[in-house]
C-alpha cells in the first residue's frame, strides 16, 4: 500500500478560513478515496495546513481498484442466433461489450433465453483516479469569500494557486488544479527558506522536508509551539501571566508557518487608559496578548507572535517597531478620551437627532425616548416585587445609554460602544449604578457570556432589545432562514437569558406588552395583534433555542413543556427540569403513552363527528367509575404543588395515576357504539388530559 | 522600560523621503511599469486617478506607478497629530494582470527600499478593500510589517460595477508610514524629506508640508462654505450627467463614426466626478451630511463614476474595433 500526499500551494489564505477548508480538503479525499475503493485496511488521513498551503496525506492508498466482473444481458437467443449462427443483433452486442462472439453466453430467465456477456473490468489506478478526480473536488471547497485571477474566469478559489505537489510515494501523480501542474516540489518559508523550491522525494517525508525548509506544517504543533512560547517569553517577568485567548491562540496559529513569540513593553503611564481600551487595542487592533502580574492586574507588557526567527538584532528591532505602533495607538485612544471629555454624555443625547438607528424607524433620539418609555413601563411592573433596584439611576442610564454613540473613541473602537459609555459615566460622576447600568447594557453578547450583575442593567438590556425587536419587526425587517443582518436572533437569545438567570419575575408577554407601537408605519396601518403574535413566536423559538441548545434538555421533553406554557421563562425551566427527572421512570413512560393515546382517540373522535359528553351523564363502567375517582382525587393536590412550583411532586402525583389509567384502557372501548356511553368516556378522557397537561404535554414525550 | 530605550537606533542608514520613493519608482520603472506622475485634480486615493480606475478596464495590459497625494480632509489634524493628515502620499501601482511572482516582486520591492526582511517580521492578514462610490471592490491583505500596516495589497475584482478581466494587482503602499518607521521618528513631521548632500542640513517633512496641513485643516473644518460646496456639487454632478448621458446616445448610434465616439471627452467627465467626490468629503469634514443623507450622496456619486465606467469600457471597445 501506498502514502498519498497532495499540497496546494497558496497565496496567504485568511487565517479565519483556514480550519474548516483544512477538514473539508481531508474529508473530500477521504470520501474519493472510498467512493473509488482504494483505501486499504487501516488506512489514515492526515491533514495539514499553514496560511501558504493546505495538505492532505493519505496512508495505505491501494495502487489500483481491484479487478471486477459485471454480466451483461443482450437481445434474445433467437434474434442473436439463427440456424446457430450469430446475427448482426449478436455482433453488435458483443462489440459494445467488447468480447468476442464466440464468448456470448446463454442465459435461462423465466421470461425466456437470452445472450449475455460476461465482462471484466480491470481496476482503474490510484494515480488515474486521483489526476482524473481530485482537481474538481479541491475546487468545489467553500469559501466564504473567494475570488477568479486568470483571464477569463475559468475558477473561482480562496486565492490564487502557486503550485502542487502531489506524490503517490515517491511518483508524481499527474494532476492539475487552475492550470498549475503537479510536481514534486514545495515552497518553503518566504523569508527564511526563500524562493528555492524544496524538493519532497516521497509523500511520507513531506512533514520533515518542510521543516527543513522553516515550515511546521502540522497545525496542533504549531498551536502547541506557541502557547509555550508564549510562556516561555513571559517568564521573563517574575509573578507575570499571560492572559489566556483561545481565539486569539486559533489566529496567530493560522498566521505563522514558524513562529516565534517576543515579549515587548509600553510605558506604564498608559495603564491609566482602561483596561478594556487597552486589551482591545493589543488584541484586536495589533493581535498581542496582553499580560497580567501577579494581582491580576494589567502589567506594561505585551506579547507578539512573529512568522520568523530573527537572530538578536532582529528581535530588537521587530521588538522595538511593534512598541512603536503600540504606543501610537495608545496615544491616539488618550487624546480621543481626553477629546470626549470635553463633551460630557449629557450633552451628547441632543446630537443623537443626527445618527440613525434605522432609516424608516428614526435616530437614536428617537430610539432613546422609546427606551424610556419601556423601561418606565418595566419600572412599574415590578412595583411590589421583591427586586430592588435605584429607579432614578436607571432613568438616567436608559437616557444616556446610547450617548457614547458620537464619541470619538467609540468611532475608533466600535466594538466598546455601551462600554465606553460607562467608563464616561463613571469618570463624569454620575454615580455607580448609572455608569454599570451603561456599561452592561450590551451583554450578554453570546450564550456563553454572563448576563448583567446590576438589576439596571439587566432592565436597560432587556426594554433596549425587546423594543428593537418589535420595532424592527413592524418595518418588516424580521429574520428570515440564514439571514438575520440586525442580529435579532442574538438579541432575542439574550432576552431570555437575561430571564431565565436573573431574578426578574417578568414574563415574556409582559416585556412585549409594554412597547409602544405606532398606529401606522410607512403609511401602512399596524395591526398591534398580528405584531404581539409574530414576535411571540419568534421570542417562543429562541426560547426552545435556549432549553434544547444551551441548557441540553431533550427535544421533547422542551416541547412537551413549551406546549403547556411559553411565557414564564424561568417556570418552563423548572417544568422541564422536574420532567427530565421523571421522564426514565416506567409509570411516567405509561402515563405518557396514555396521553399520547388520549389525545389520538380525542383526534379520532373529532374527525368522526363523535360528541364529547360528561361522563356524570350515565353509570360508568368501574374501571371508568375507578379512573374518574382516582382523577378528581387527585386534582386539587396536583394543582396545589403545581402553584408551589413542586413540579417533580406533582408530576410523581400524576405518575400515580397509572394502575386506573392502564386498566381503563385494557377493559374499557372509549368508542363505545353507544352515543351516550362514548361521549361519556370521552369526557373522562378530555377531563384527565386537560387537568393534567399544565405542566407539560405529556403525549410530546418520545417513549420505547 | 528598557528594551525601548536600548533599541538599535535605525536613523544613520535610513533613506530620505523622497530617496525612499525614488528607490521604489527605480524598481518598479526597471519592471516594465510606466511611471505616471500625480494626478492633477484632487482624489482621496490612489486608486481614483484615473490611471487606476479607467486603465484597469477592459482587456488591454498595463503597468504603472505613480505616487498620489491622497486628500481626506476629514482625517486633518491641524498639523498638530503625529499620526495623522489631510494630505498623505500614497505609492499606487496597478499590475494588469499581475505576474504570478507578484508577491515576490513586491517583497523585493521592500528590500529595495532598504528593508532587511530577515530583519522583520512580515505577515499577509486578510483585508479585503472596497470604494463603494466606485463600484469597487477587490479581495486582499494589508501587509503588516513589524505590527505596522505598510501597504494594502489588492486583487481587484470589479471596478465601476463592471467585473475585471484580466483582473489586476493594487498595491498601494503608505509612504509617509514606511518613511516615519524606517526613519525611526514619533512624528510624521520629522521625517525627513531631504538631505542637502554637501552640508547634511535635513529638510522635514513638516518644512514641506506643515503650512498646507494647517491651512487645509482650518478651511477643511472652518471655513469652507458649506451652501457654496452643496452648490459645487450640483454643478458638477449635473455637468457631468449630461456628459455621461450624451455619452450613451453617441455610444449606442449606428450610424456615428467610430471616430466620432472615440473623442467624446469621457475623461473630462470622469474628472467631474472626481470633483464630486471631492466636495462629498469637504461637507463631510463640515459635518454637513447626516448618516441618513450619506448613503444617498454616495450612491449619487456611484451613478457618475459607474456612468463612465460603463461608457469608457464601450468606447475602449470601438477605439480596438477601428485600430
Amino acid at each position: 500500500m501506498s502514502d498519498f500526499l497532495l499540497e496546494i500551494g497558496l497565496e496567504e489564505i485568511p487565517a479565519r478560513m483556514i480550519a474548516t477548508a483544512e477538514a473539508e480538503l481531508g474529508k473530500r479525499v477521504n470520501d474519493l478515496l472510498t467512493r473509488e475503493r482504494l483505501l486499504g485496511e487501516g488506512a489514515k488521513v492526515t491533514t495539514y495546513s499553514t496560511p501558504r498551503r493546505l495538505a492532505v496525506m493519505a496512508e495505505g492508498v491501494l495502487a489500483a481498484q481491484a479487478d471486477s466482473e459485471e454480466k451483461l444481458t443482450g437481445p434474445s437467443w433467437k434474434v442473436a442466433f439463427k440456424d446457430g449462427a450469430p446475427t448482426a443483433a449478436a455482433e453488435a452486442f458483443a462489440k459494445k461489450a467488447g468480447i468476442s462472439v464466440s464468448a456470448l453466453k446463454k442465459l435461462t430467465t423465466a421470461k425466456g433465453e437470452y445472450v449475455s456477456a460476461t465482462v471484466k473490468r480491470q481496476g482503474r489506478t490510484a494515480t488515474d483516479i486521483l489526476a482524473a478526480d481530485l482537481p474538481k473536488e479541491v475546487l468545489a471547497i467553500y469559501w466564504a469569500k473567494n475570488m477568479y485571477w486568470r483571464a477569463g474566469k475559468p475558477e473561482r478559489f480562496v486565492r490564487p494557486v502557486r503550485w502542487l505537489l502531489a506524490l503517490l510515494d515517491s511518483a508524481v501523480v499527474p494532476l492539475e488544479i487552475a492550470g498549475i501542474a503537479a510536481g514534486n516540489a514545495s515552497r518553503g518559508h518566504r523569508i527564511l527558506h526563500g524562493d528555492a523550491p524544496v524538493a519532497v522525494a516521497s509523500a511520507a517525508g513531506y512533514k520533515e522536508a518542510l521543516r527543513a525548509a522553516s515550515v511546521m506544517v502540522d497545525v496542533a504543533e504549531r498551536r502547541h509551539s506557541i502557547r509555550k512560547a508564549l510562556d516561555a517569553a513571559t517568564r521573563t517577568i517574575p509573578g507575570a501571566r499571560w492572559r489566556e485567548d483561545e481565539p486569539l491562540v486559533e489566529t496567530v496559529t493560522h498566521l505563522t508557518e514558524r513562529p516565534t513569540v517576543i515579549l515587548g513593553n509600553f510605558d506604564p503611564e498608559y495603564l491609566e487608559l482602561p483596561e478594556e481600551v487597552l486589551v482591545t487595542v493589543m488584541r484586536d487592533h495589533q493581535k498581542y496578548f496582553a499580560v497580567e502580574g501577579a494581582d491580576g492586574k494589567l502589567a506594561p507588557h505585551f506579547l507578539t507572535v512573529l512568522n520568523t526567527q530573527a537572530d538578536a538584532e532582529g528581535e530588537a528591532i521587530i521588538r522595538h517597531g511593534n512598541q512603536k505602533v503600540l504606543v501610537a495607538r495608545f496615544k491616539d485612544a488618550r487624546f480621543f478620551w481626553d477629546f470626549d471629555q470635553k463633551t460630557p454624555l449629557i450633552d451628547r443625547v441632543e446630537s443623537l437627532k443626527h445618527v440613525t438607528f434605522q432609516k424608516n424607524l428614526g435616530t437614536y433620539f428617537w430610539k432613546t425616548e422609546q427606551n424610556e418609555v419601556v423601561v418606565r413601563a418595566l419600572a412599574l411592573a415590578l412595583y411590589g416585587s421583591n427586586v430592588a433596584f435605584d429607579q432614578d439611576a436607571l432613568l438616567k442610564a436608559t437616557k444616556l445609554a446610547k450617548a457614547d454613540l458620537t464619541a470619538e473613541l467609540v468611532k475608533e473602537f466600535t466594538e466598546l460602544q455601551g462600554i465606553i459609555g460607562g467608563l464616561y459615566a463613571r469618570a463624569q460622576g454620575l454615580g455607580e449604578r448609572v455608569a454599570l447600568a451603561i456599561y452592561e447594557q450590551y451583554t450578554p453578547t453570546s450564550t456563553e457570556d454572563e448576563i448583567p450583575v446590576s438589576v439596571e442593567g439587566q432592565l436597560l438590556g432587556l426594554a433596549d432589545r425587546i423594543h428593537t425587536i418589535a420595532a424592527m419587526f413592524w418595518d418588516g425587517q424580521a429574520p428570515t432562514g440564514s439571514k438575520d443582518p440586525f442580529a435579532l436572533r442574538r438579541a432575542a437569545n439574550a432576552i431570555v437569558k437575561i430571564l431565565a438567570e436573573s431574578q426578574l419575575p417578568l414574563r415574556l408577554s409582559q416585556l412585549l406588552a409594554v412597547v409602544p407601537y405606532p398606529l401606522e408605519h410607512a403609511g401602512k396601518p399596524i395591526q398591534q395583534r398580528d405584531e404581539h403574535e409574530s414576535v411571540s413566536t419568534f421570542l417562543r423559538e429562541r426560547l426552545h433555542f435556549y432549553l434544547k441548545d444551551v441548557r441540553g434538555f431533550a427535544y421533547d421533553v422542551v416541547n412537551a413543556v413549551l406546549a403547556a406554557g411559553a411565557d414564564d421563562v424561568r417556570d418552563a425551566i423548572a417544568r422541564a427540569e422536574a420532567l427530565t427527572a421523571v421522564r426514565g421512570s416506567e409509570d411516567f413512560i405509561a402515563i405518557s403513552t396514555a396521553f399520547k393515546r388520549i389525545k389520538n382517540i380525542l383526534r379520532q373522535a373529532a374527525e368522526k363527528g363523535f360528541a364529547i359528553g360528561s361522563s356524570a351523564d350515565i353509570p360508568l363502567s368501574d374501571e371508568a367509575h375507578r379512573l374518574r375517582g382516582a382523577a378528581a382525587a387527585l386534582v386539587p393536590e396536583v394543582a396545589r404543588l403545581r402553584e408551589q412550583r413542586a413540579y417533580s411532586d406533582a408530576l410523581a402525583q400524576i405518575a400515580t395515576l397509572r394502575p386506573v389509567v392502564d386498566t381503563f384502557f385494557d377493559k374499557v372501548m372509549v368508542l363505545d357504539p353507544d352515543e351516550k356511553v362514548r361521549g361519556a368516556h370521552l369526557g373522562l378522557i378530555d377531563d384527565v388530559l386537560r387537568n393534567f397537561s399544565g405542566i407539560a404535554d405529556f403525549s410530546e414525550i418520545v417513549t420505547g | 522600560m528598557s528594551a525601548a530605550q536600548s533599541a538599535p537606533s535605525l536613523k544613520p542608514s535610513a533613506l530620505t523621503f523622497q530617496d525612499l520613493l525614488f528607490r521604489l519608482q527605480a524598481f518598479w520603472a526597471e519592471r516594465g511599469c510606466v511611471l505616471q506622475q500625480p494626478y492633477d485634480v484632487e482624489v482621496g486615493a490612489g486608486t481614483m486617478a484615473p490611471e487606476t480606475f479607467l486603465r484597469v478596464l477592459g482587456p488591454k495590459p498595463y503597468k504603472v506607478g505613480y505616487a498620489q497625494p491622497s486628500r481626506r480632509p476629514a482625517d486633518g489634524r491641524y498639523g498638530e497629530n503625529p499620526n495623522r493628515l489631510f494630505k498623505h502620499t500614497q505609492f499606487q501601482l496597478i499590475l494588469k494582470p499581475p505576474p504570478v511572482n507578484v508577491q515576490e516582486l513586491y517583497l523585493e520591492s521592500l528590500e529595495a527600499m532598504g528593508i532587511d526582511l530577515k530583519k522583520h517580521d512580515l505577515k499577509f492578514e486578510e483585508d479585503n478593500w472596497e470604494w463603494p462610490a466606485g463600484g469597487a471592490w477587490g479581495v486582499g491583505w494589508q501587509v503588516m510589517l513589524d505590527g505596522l500596516e505598510i501597504t494594502q495589497f489588492t486583487y481587484f475584482q470589479q471596478c465601476g460595477g463592471l467585473d475585471l478581466d484580466p483582473m489586476c494587482a493594487e498595491l498601494t503602499y503608505g509612504m509617509e508610514r514606511i518613511a516615519a518607521f524606517l526613519q525611526d521618528v514619533d512624528s510624521i513631521y520629522d521625517i525627513v524629506w531631504a538631505r542637502d548632500p554637501e552640508t547634511g542640513a535635513p529638510v522635514t517633512y513638516g518644512d514641506v508640508r506643515l503650512a498646507e496641513e494647517l491651512q487645509f485643516s482650518v478651511y477643511n473644518f472652518e471655513y469652507a462654505d458649506v451652501p457654496r460646496l452643496w452648490e459645487h456639487f450640483s454643478s458638477y454632478e449635473s455637468e457631468a450627467q449630461s456628459l455621461i448621458e450624451q455619452a450613451g446616445k453617441l455610444l449606442a448610434d449606428e450610424n456615428a463614426s467610430p471616430k466620432e465616439k472615440t473623442r467624446f471627452p469621457l475623461l473630462a467627465t470622469y474628472e467631474l466626478a472626481l470633483k464630486c467626490s471631492n466636495v462629498f468629503n469637504l461637507l463631510d469634514a463640515r459635518g454637513a451630511i447626516s448618516v441618513t443623507e450619506r448613503v444617498g450622496i454616495i450612491g449619487r456619486i456611484r451613478n457618475l463614476t459607474v456612468g463612465v465606467a460603463k461608457a469608457y469600457a464601450q468606447q475602449q471597445q470601438v477605439g480596438e474595433l477601428a485600430s
